[in-house]
């Protein structure tokens, strides 16, 4: 055992169970950070899950605001909180005083679950922060880096006022969300100097490019009047996407305002910090189904084959079998998580998988299909490495699971003025699934225009993918927008099946159909 | 310990006062809290500041659930949760919570503290009170009809292990007669019900769904409220138009009746009621009404008066009036009540505008504690 586990306050009963579970969950395979466990009364795990799991973090309201919903749960009784891991390595993970044993060995073998999650899936490399030279293991100290940031902020707040680097800090909040999930996995372009991107541009007086006619009595074959009208459009175009900028429409809006917008220093600062926390909860977003369900299947293996003895099995039933509660109209990732991976494990344990299993059309083949392959358990470690909730529910969702575990779509009746039922249809269930984990919940929005109109206002698409925005708060971003960006800044997207433009431009709101 | 967060909270309740309430309001107001009542089971409002960002409007978006239920049924129980809160910044992965159940006692309870209301004093009347047995403890003694079955197995288990004579391999129990031990009751004096409340509503032509609905949502909160205060409830339900009759609870809120409104026929009923029924001496009587403020004449507004005067309020604890806004009435019978009784404590008008206005409401009629 690491030295600083040592260091730590958990008890020794506590810590021999730690050794114990660790040992079990090494033999099955799982591969995580050294884990410390600390043992916390209820109002600092309320704490600390306030603060999202730093307790060194920058001091906003909304964390005070979190805090009051915890506690208050906490206190009338409706719910607490058992369990807070953080993804650093080495993990940090907090038990709660007071618990049964079943409840703490229960949330051990949680943790690790967890923490090997974070340790192997692809989504959470964005989270290191370089190699450890001597063992090349990842380098994630987002402890020290929250708390570095809880003090930039604190400093500027010293400097520059509480009440205006607060409202700052609401501003870029209202903007958390504009980043780019697929960015940390693109190099950044390299930088071209300014000549560079000068001889890229296009003359103004170029050509369209035309096919080589060798017999002037084929021009009128090869290069017909829509091709040359086709490729005249096309230099247009290119010609108006030179002067545009940025370039391609881009998905980090964060980054952009870091680069573009007039901040000032501390401004500045106080985005960067929002960004950079914005990047490192977009794993656990990303990944919600798939780290509940890993963390669920190994604590329910290891809790039934290895730790619990006669005496703690019904306790533990009765606990697992609240996390894995389901509720009308809200859909539980630990359960969805968990079932989809046992159904993997089955699957490619009876070698339900490959063409032949695809192209089989007898349901009574299909259910005694088993080829006792075996390859259950390897499948569900690549799958865990390798996958994010959108491609884990895209690829391995089945018909066969939908109906087993009774999922269903629910909309809203505008008629009835209720929800309802939508529909049980696989195709249906898993369309709407994957509709709302894209882009983890959050509309798809893009900067298209930093001069917008000639004028220096700031132009934004929405990509609607048939749901419009919620406009009285669309309307409220804006207005954050503004204040970065100090100019009129307008997003285009559809209301009510309309093209619409939103614009604010520091005094009032607009909205105007388009084109 | 002071704690660290304590810094950032007291910063949020700073943000929150004054506009504490209109969050509260806004949550109270929710229709769907009421769909619960049957089962006991309403979701808690607490204070919360959104921060607004670029999201999908949820009534579109929709969702995934789990369970049973066709196509077109609808989902019960809360508010659905579209999009899974997938979309909320600092979701830690491994944070979690159980959820429980809250019964109405406590969130009456709940409420009372959200609202600063004050615990009711009784009139002070003499109670009645019933005698009821309630099985408390064990003997040894007793009819075969209350045998416990399983405290009597107990005891031979014991006698039967500390005898020597237990064979786990042939677990075999038999209990004598020494063994057997029998339900003993006690019997407890109970106050009986001794709180009544009268609701009264308008259901005039001008009265229209949406009035209901707010009358419907603030007589759900005071029901919550007073069952809480008082140990047993009764509640009579009167509707009228020009006239007036009793109804049960269910008519109470569905019926909608057309034509003119004599508020006097109300009262004359509810005199009548508390007269057969409910000796003022012994019962604590609240009376509400609720109408949109429309009299048929200036006549029968001054006989609402007199009835007022001599016979309802000196029976009841309060009286309570709540004027719900709709498009047709004058409003103009609120004035008249403030008029003619702006001494008079014990009758306490509030005008209700629309859901928001129903927290401040009910905080105007329960927050003098009588």
């Amino acid at each position: 055992m690491s030295s600083f586990v040592m260091k730590t306050q958990l008890p020794a009963y506590l810590r021999d169970w730690q050794e114990i579970i660790e040992g079990h969950a090494r033999e099955h395979g799982l591969d995580f950070f050294p884990t410390v466990f600390e043992v916390l009364p209820y109002d600092r795990i309320n704490e600390i899950a306030a603060y999202g799991g730093f307790p060194s973090r920058y001091p906003h309201w909304r964390f005070g605001m979190e805090y009051e919903q915890l506690a208050k749960s906490h206190e009338y009784g409706l719910s607490k909180i058992y369990e807070l891991v953080i993804n650093n390595n080495p993990a940090i993970a907090y038990l709660l005083e007071g618990n049964s044993m079943v409840d703490q060995k229960l949330v051990m073998a949680h943790v690790l679950g967890h923490v090997d999650f974070f340790k192997n899936n692809f989504a959470f490399a964005v989270t290191n922060q370089g190699r450890d030279p001597r063992d090349g293991s990842p380098i994630r100290k987002w402890v020290d880096t929250m708390a570095n940031h809880g003090a930039v902020v604190r400093r500027w707040s010293n400097r520059v006022g509480i009440e205006r680097v607060e409202e700052l800090i609401d501003v870029c909040l209202s903007l958390e969300n504009l980043i780019d999930p697929q960015k940390p996995f693109v190099p950044p372009p390299e930088r071209k100097g300014p000549l560079a991107s000068l001889d890229e541009v296009l003359d103004e007086a170029a050509e369209p490019h035309l096919l080589r006619v060798d017999r002037d009595y084929m021009e009128s074959f090869i290069n017909p009047d829509e091709f040359v009208e086709e490729q005249r459009r096309k230099l247009v175009e290119e010609k108006e996407r030179q002067k545009r900028f940025p370039e391609s429409p881009r998905r980090d809006v964060l980054d952009f305002l870091l680069e573009h917008a007039p901040l000032e220093r501390w401004e500045h600062d106080v985005l960067e910090v929002i960004r950079s926390e914005a990047y490192y909860f977009l794993p656990q977003m990303q990944t919600k189904i798939m780290n509940e369900g890993w963390a669920s299947y190994w604590h329910s293996r290891l809790m039934t084959t290895r730790i619990c003895d006669a005496s703690e099995i019904v306790d533990y039933a009765d606990r697992n079998a609240g996390v894995m509660a389901t509720a009308p109209g809200r859909l539980n990732p630990y359960k969805l998580g968990v079932e989809l991976y046992r159904h993997i494990e089955e699957r490619w344990d009876k070698g339900q998988f490959g063409k032949e299993w695809e192209e089989c059309q007898s349901w009574e083949q299909r259910r005694s299909w088993d080829r006792r392959t075996g390859l259950g358990r390897a499948k569900i470690f690549e799958v865990r490495k390798l996958y994010t909730d959108v491609t884990f529910i895209d690829e391995f969702l089945t018909e066969d699971f939908v109906v087993d575990q009774k999922l269903y779509s629910f909309g809203f009746n505008h008629r009835n003025d209720r929800w309802e039922v939508e529909s049980r249809t696989f195709t249906d269930v898993k369309q709407r699934l994957l509709t709302q984990l894209t882009n983890a919940g959050n509309p798809i929005i893009r900067v298209v225009d930093a001069n917008h109109g000639n004028r220096g206002e700031l132009l934004l698409t929405h990509d609607h993918m048939g749901v419009d925005l919620r406009l009285d708060w669309a309307r409220e971003v804006l207005r954050a927008l503004v204040r970065l960006w100090r100019r009129p800044v307008e997003i285009h997207t559809i209301v009510e099946e309309k093209p619409t433009s939103l614009r604010f431009d520091g005094k009032e709101h607009a909205q105007r159909a388009i084109k | 310990m002071s704690l660290k967060i304590d810094q950032d909270h007291s910063r949020f309740r700073a943000i929150v006062r004054g506009k504490i309430r209109q969050n509260l309001r806004r949550y109270i107001s929710k229709g769907e809290l009421m769909g619960k009542q049957g089962k006991e089971v309403v979701s808690i409002p607490i204070p919360q500041i959104d921060i607004p960002r670029f999201r999908f409007a949820d009534k579109q978006q929709g969702g995934v659930g789990q369970g049973d239920g066709d196509p077109g049924d609808p989902l019960s129980g809360g508010d659905p949760q579209p999009g899974d809160g997938q979309g909320q910044a600092g979701g830690d992965a491994g944070e979690h919570a159980l959820e429980a159940e809250v019964t109405l006692d406590e969130l009456a309870e709940i409420l009372g503290e959200e609202l600063a209301l004050p615990e009711i004093e009784n009139k002070g009347k003499s109670a009645i009170v019933d005698k009821k047995d309630r099985y408390v403890g064990i003997r040894n003694v007793g009819p075969n009809s209350l045998r416990h079955f399983k405290r009597t197995f107990k005891t031979a288990l014991r006698r039967q292990i500390a005898m020597g004579n237990y064979d786990p391999k042939n677990p075999m129990v038999i209990p004598t007669r020494d063994d057997l031990r029998f339900k003993a009751w006690k019997t407890e004096e109970e106050p009986v019900a001794n709180a009544v409340i009268l609701y009264m509503m308008d259901v005039s032509g001008s009265m229209g769904d949406e009035q209901k609905e707010i009358v419907r949502i603030e007589s759900f909160w005071i029901d919550t409220w007073l069952r809480k205060q008082y140990q047993g409830i009764e509640t009579r339900f009167i509707i009228h138009d020009a006239v007036a009759r009793e109804v049960d609870r269910d008519t109470f809120f569905r019926t909608r009746e057309s034509g003119g409104t004599m508020i006097s026929s109300a009262y004359k009923v509810a005199a009548k009621i508390i007269e057969d029924d409910y000796p003022p001496s012994e019962w604590n009587i609240y009376p509400f009404h609720f109408s949109d403020g429309d009299n048929w004449s200036v006549d029968d507004t001054l006989l609402c008066v007199e009835l007022l005067k001599t016979k309802i309020l000196p029976a009841a604890n309060v009286f309570c009036y709540g004027q719900v806004e709709s498009p047709y009435g004058s409003g103009q019978f609120i004035k008249d009540l403030r008029e003619h009784f702006s001494k008079e404590e014990r009758l306490i008008t509030s005008e209700i505008r629309d859901r928001d206005a129903i927290v401040g409401s009910i905080r105007d009629f329960l927050g003098k504690g009588k």
